[in-house]
């Protein structure tokens, strides 16, 4: 009777968070009920995102790697290329430093590209089950009990302006501010900024430090290679020569770094007003509808938003890549280890006192249920 | 009843969990982690108002610590690029410390607040930091209101 009705609690306990098929065959019960998995998985395997993840779940990117390789692939030629042909002729004519700049650049540049296209961008992980009924069950409450679908908006108020927070349907959840989902990830983004392909990743919350140093030191390195091959061309060959000879070559590059640049500046107002290349793009902030809206997010100093998104401490990532997937519930001695952090979890983040809360969860029990 | 408990697995079995309440963020202040300090109903029996609402505060004070920008984090911030952000990779974060410290916090309140009565915190990074959940267990002191199996069958076997 006893190991029936424990059968029965289990269906109505809560089901994991994460979209795995309970691994029963993995699993075996130990003496306390609590399990041992013979083969433990890690979140990243049951990631729901569009991503791929490399190194045991360190390193993650877009499933749609889109052209990075590409934009790898230039970088390492042209650089090798400078570093081949034009450097040993102007370490002999000019300067020692040439080589030293160049290549300063090229490993930040290098750097700077694969920590934004293998870092977090500031994903959310999905609502877990409980949450998304308990948001239904308040929207539904809102007094809503016309046919019609409930409405799936939120108004809050942040610095005296109304903003609408949107429903995200795959997520289940209601998005915070400056959070928007990216259609080829599949995933909700903290200070969505845009997805880029030539990185092969969003860039939002997270890696938007590393996207601007990325940009911004690129167009440092193709302006100085720019400016180090034409010097080169000019003093072996005379610029006119040069400019004859080879005008297609050193147009392309006169237009890239441009463009480069152009990213840059572009970058570089958005990181002072505060604003995001989504927002921008919308126009969310321009005053469009006629109203007076202002950024509410930008603090109003040049100085203080370019502190605020480049310089502010470093949020962690929230999707838990490393982590140990929960005990599953066949096994499950209770509801009461539900909500603890599994102790066979060894997350990257160090929950501290893991399988500490569970023991004194189980010590404080009787507390609970007082006998009579 | 008391032979009911008389070990550890039994009380496992018998503790179910009733519902679960999540409090919110507020955004009222941008995107700042920040949790609401409204008081949810669904506690209202359960535990007083004042320790929860201290709880929140709390939390949303370590929060605002952790995400402070300063002279402090403007001189990390300088520091790690010029390092290219290597930093991020040896070094604990502030954020990180910070986390560890509520995670420590959340720990302490729960053994000595929440559990007795029948609560227990979820630490909101374990949840993205949407929500901060607050699980709620079956009290035997107030009548039941959730049609939970084990009441029924640990009301047979009383």
């Amino acid at each position: 009777m006893k190991s029936r009705e424990y059968q029965q609690i289990d269906p109505k306990a809560l089901p994991t968070p994460s979209q795995s098929p309970p691994p029963h065959q993995h699993l075996a019960v130990g003496g306390d009920g609590r399990k041992e998995p013979m083969t433990p998985r890690r979140k990243w395997e049951v990631f729901p995102g569009k991503n791929r993840f490399f190194c045991d779940g360190r390193i993650m990117m877009a499933r749609q790697s889109g052209v990075f390789p590409l934009t790898l692939g230039l970088i390492l030629v042209t650089s090798g290329l400078f570093f081949i042909f034009d450097c040993p002729f102007l370490v002999k004519h000019l300067t020692r430093c040439i080589p030293a700049v160049g290549g300063a650049l090229f490993v930040f540049v290098l750097i700077t590209l694969l920590q934004t296209s293998f870092t977090d961008p500031g994903i959310l992980p999905r609502a877990t089950p409980e949450e998304a009924a308990d948001i239904e069950r308040q929207i539904d409450d809102t007094g809503n009990t016309s046919y019609r679908p409930p409405p799936r908006t939120k108004e809050v108020l942040i610095n005296q302006q109304v903003i609408k927070l949107k429903y995200c349907f795959t997520c289940k959840m209601f998005r915070p501010p400056r959070t928007s989902h990216c259609s080829l990830c599949d995933n909700c983004v903290e200070r969505f900024d845009h997805h880029c392909p030539w990185v092969g990743n969003c860039v939002g919350k997270r890696n938007y430090r590393f996207f601007y140093s990325f940009i911004v030191s690129l167009s440092l390195l193709t302006a100085f290679i720019f400016g180090c091959v034409t010097t080169h061309l000019a003093l072996r060959k005379g610029l006119m020569f040069a400019l004859q000879e080879s005008p297609v070559e050193l147009a392309i590059c006169f237009f890239s770094v441009w463009s480069i640049l152009g990213l840059s500046g572009f970058h570089t107002y958005l990181v002072a007003s505060n604003l995001t290349t989504n927002e921008d793009i919308k126009g969310s902030w321009s005053g469009k509808s006629g109203d007076a809206v202002t950024n509410p997010y930008s603090h109003k100093n040049i100085f203080i938003n370019c502190c605020s998104v480049l310089c502010a401490p470093m949020p962690p990532s929230l999707i838990d890549r490393r982590g140990f997937l929960p005990a599953d519930e066949p096994a499950r001695a209770s509801g009461a280890d539900l909500e603890l952090p599994n102790p066979n979890t060894k997350s990257d983040r160090n929950v501290v006192g893991g399988s500490s809360i569970w023991s004194l969860t189980c010590r404080n029990l009787p507390l609970i249920f007082p006998c009579s | 009843v008391s032979s009911k408990f008389h070990n550890l697995q039994e009380m496992q079995h018998t503790a179910s969990l009733v519902t679960k309440v999540f409090i919110q963020r507020d955004y009222s202040e941008g995107t700042v982690c920040r949790f609401q300090t409204k008081f949810p109903t669904e506690l209202d029996n359960r535990i007083e108002r004042a320790l929860l609402e201290q709880t929140v505060k709390t939390l949303n004070s370590y929060y605002v610590e952790a995400e402070k920008v300063g002279g402090q984090s403007y001189l990390e911030g300088c520091l790690a690029c010029a390092t290219a952000y290597i930093v991020f990779l040896c070094m604990e974060t502030r954020y990180e410390k910070v986390l560890k410290k509520i995670s420590g916090y959340i720990q302490e309140q729960n053994e000595k607040i929440y559990a007795p009565r029948g609560l227990l915190l979820t630490d909101p990074i374990e949840r993205g930091m949407r929500v901060l959940e607050i699980s709620v267990f079956e009290d035997r002191g107030s009548s039941g209101s959730s049609p939970s199996s084990s009441m029924s069958s640990c009301s047979t076997a009383r």
